[in-house]
């Protein structure tokens, strides 16, 4: 069971529900019907429909400088949504990566502010932090066999408490300081948080990063083993183990890949902003799953893709923003965020469940 | 074998750390340029010694509440006291920090009435047990009513209308309230003062707080949306920074006017990137709260009388006072 996965991580069905032979049910189904069956066309339909709805709704969405915007919004979401998925689809998740990517900054930003060192120093030594972050959530998860909700439930309380406490006796405020005039930080910021010139448009440099990371992961997921590995500890843990997967190793380095993603986007932060404060990142890692999800990786693992999430986390920032440029009342911000995303959910279901039935 | 291995590691590391610390120092900026010194000192009490319990509504992390603290603190060292500080955002966590602080036979309380229900039966209990309680930053409205004996803090309709009227003065004809937290009373009172004195025309903008490249997204799509914008009014210092990024990526000629000061933001009107603050003196709630107990048990004062709050606020801060606050803001006492 386990290894037909693996041999076709990119299936375009569930597995069939029997072995029968030229009593019709196998033939091979259109093609319209065996695309809308992917993980990701669900999503991309949403984000599409969505996309057109603000079109319409809100006209200053329509120039380009708005669009550059709505991408970059999307790109501190889906940049982090991507290992999150990963993650997912490997059956586990993180409830650490919100307040990670504020370690992540406050770690990069203390060190050099504090030791005045130059700021790449602190840049590398929060990577590692955020790398052990990662492994140390991986090996508690495959030490103690606990589900992935305590452990990295435990985490992100530990973070958010380390967060402000170290925070405070360092630098004795709440805030870090501000690293703006030091050594390396213009070349940081040129690698982490600028922007280029379009025709005109004014793009952020995360939007590219995250199409980068988008397409190495969807190599990495159905071009390499280690791809395979992923669907198939995410599919059924025990028969991957038993042809011969090293699932300790796929799981702790997934955790280590989420924690790759919770440095870059910390990095972005603090070199947009110049300094952290330690209070922030709780609930973004809800907004990271729920990209992740609407992008089509299921909460239960072995299901899902890398390109899907690129439009959950789209579709985010596409309703976040597309809000604002409509002019509504804001008290219904959340509510219609909410009602949007639901509907997008909803709409993906349906096509799968079309895409799939005969 | 095992030392001859370990050598060359540990020489490694040396070496790495000699590298990180020598040729990997900044030359300008961080921690060596800063000059360390401590809030306010005016002595020392010989007072009996007592304890005081400041519990606020603090979301953790938030720089803000960090100055009130530090305010209280000052006070409690200056008096003999030992400050216990609890915070919590949740008003039922809030009330049970009260509890608590009352099962510890406190001398006194001081508390912010961002919830003020919520916390009236915990403060009928603190009365019973002959618990002094004295309200600070938010419930200008609710103190008398819950038995409080003094009250520290801005009105924050008062600072809003305040703001408003300074728009006019500026010329401003479209303004946007940026409401980092959406449902948050005191935030909405400064909006709805603006709105009352403003002559022009103010919206409301809800961002999402705790995500600061969001809060940066949201402020630009907003300017794009609605180009007669000329004024963003921030309700937090750090996301009047963040507005001063939105301003210059939407291409909009808007200004930043903010409630709340912090370092960073009094280099920033010096700069004249953003025009001026409503500074409500969080350093003055805490110290006054702190002291006016202190007061109260050493000498049977009322400040305010027991009738009339004691104002802290609204304050302007702008170019032509910034550089006397500045140096106060960068100890993160202003």
């Amino acid at each position: 069971m386990g290894t037909t996965q693996q041999a076709a991580p990119a299936v375009t069905t569930p597995p069939a529900p029997g072995p029968r032979h030229t009593d019709g049910r196998t033939r091979e189904r259109p093609l319209v019907l065996r695309l809308l069956a992917r993980p990701e066309v669900g999503v991309f339909l949403g984000a599409v429909a969505v996309f057109v709805f603000f079109l319409i709704a809100a006209p200053s969405l329509r120039q380009g400088g708005s669009m550059a915007t709505v991408l970059y919004q999307a790109s501190t979401i889906g940049i982090m949504a991507l290992p999150v998925a990963l993650l997912m689809i490997g059956g586990e998740f993180d409830l650490s990566a919100g307040v990670a990517v504020i370690t992540s900054a406050l770690t990069a930003a203390m060190l050099s502010y504090q030791l005045t060192l130059n700021v790449w120093t602190g840049v590398i030594v929060a990577l590692v932090v955020s790398l052990a972050v990662g492994a140390f959530n991986g090996w508690m998860l495959v030490k103690t066999g606990l589900p992935s909700f305590l452990v990295t439930l435990g985490t992100f309380l530990i973070l958010q408490g380390v967060n402000l406490a170290v925070t405070k006796l360092v630098t004795g405020n709440v805030a870090t300081d501000d690293i703006s005039t030091m050594d390396g930080f213009d070349q940081a910021r040129a690698l982490f948080a600028s922007s280029f010139d379009v025709g005109g448009v004014q793009v952020k440099i995360t939007v590219v990063w995250w199409l980068v990371f988008a397409a190495l992961a969807t190599w990495v997921l159905l071009r390499t083993k280690y791809g395979n590995w992923i669907f198939a500890v995410g599919g059924n843990k025990e028969s991957a183990r038993a042809v011969g997967v090293p699932v300790t190793f796929t799981k702790i380095s997934l955790f280590v890949v989420v924690g790759f993603g919770a440095w870059f986007v910390g990095m972005h932060q603090l070199f947009s902003f110049n300094t952290v404060q330690s209070g922030e990142g709780v609930g973004q890692e809800l907004i990271y799953i729920a990209a992740a999800v609407i992008g089509g990786c299921l909460l239960t693992g072995g299901h899902g893709s890398a390109i899907g999430p690129v439009f959950g986390a789209f579709m985010f920032g596409m309703v976040q923003q597309g809000i604002v440029y409509a002019g509504w009342n804001p008290d219904w911000f959340k509510a219609f965020l909410g009602v949007m995303l639901l509907g997008a959910v909803l709409i993906n279901l349906w096509v799968q469940r079309t895409a799939t039935r005969r | 074998m095992d030392r001859s291995r370990r050598i060359p590691s540990a020489l490694a590391v040396a070496a790495a750390a000699a590298l990180v610390l020598a040729g990997c120092s900044s030359g300008s900026g961080g921690k060596k340029a800063e000059e360390g010194a401590d809030g306010a000192s005016a002595g020392k009490a010989t007072t009996p010694r007592m304890t005081v319990a400041l519990v606020t509504h603090q979301a953790p992390g938030d720089t803000f509440w960090d100055i009130v603290r530090k305010g209280a603190e000052a006070a409690a060292a200056k008096d003999n006291i030992k400050l216990v500080y609890s915070a919590d955002p949740n008003a039922g966590n809030q009330a049970n920090l009260v509890q608590n602080a009352i099962d510890q036979k406190v001398d006194g309380i001081a508390v912010t009435l961002a919830k003020p229900d919520a916390l009236k039966d915990v403060l009928g209990k603190a009365e019973q047990a002959g618990i002094p309680v004295v309200g600070l930053n938010s419930g200008l409205s609710d103190w008398k009513r819950l038995g409080l004996l003094q009250f520290f803090g801005q009105d924050e309709n008062v600072a809003g209308e305040a703001l408003g009227k300074r728009l006019n003065e500026e010329g401003a004809k479209k303004a946007v309230c940026v409401i980092q937290e959406q449902g948050n009373i005191g935030l909405t009172q400064r909006c709805d003062g603006v709105k009352k004195t403003f002559e022009g025309t103010t919206e409301i903008l809800n961002v999402n707080g705790t995500d600061m490249p969001s809060v940066k997204s949201t402020i630009t799509a907003k300017l794009k949306q609605d180009g007669a914008i000329d004024h963003v009014v921030t309700l937090g210092a750090p996301f009047a920074l963040t507005a001063v990024q939105s301003v210059s990526e939407a291409g909009s000629k808007a200004k930043v006017a903010t409630f709340d000061l912090n370092k960073d933001l009094t280099g920033a009107i010096q700069r004249g990137d953003i025009e001026f603050a409503v500074d409500q003196q969080p350093y003055l709630q805490g110290y006054l709260a702190v002291d006016g107990l202190w007061l109260y048990k050493n000498n049977g004062n009322y400040s305010g009388g027991g009738e009339q709050p004691v104002l802290t606020g609204p304050a302007f801060v702008d170019r032509s006072n910034v550089e006397r606050v500045a140096g106060y803001a960068a100890k993160g006492t202003r």
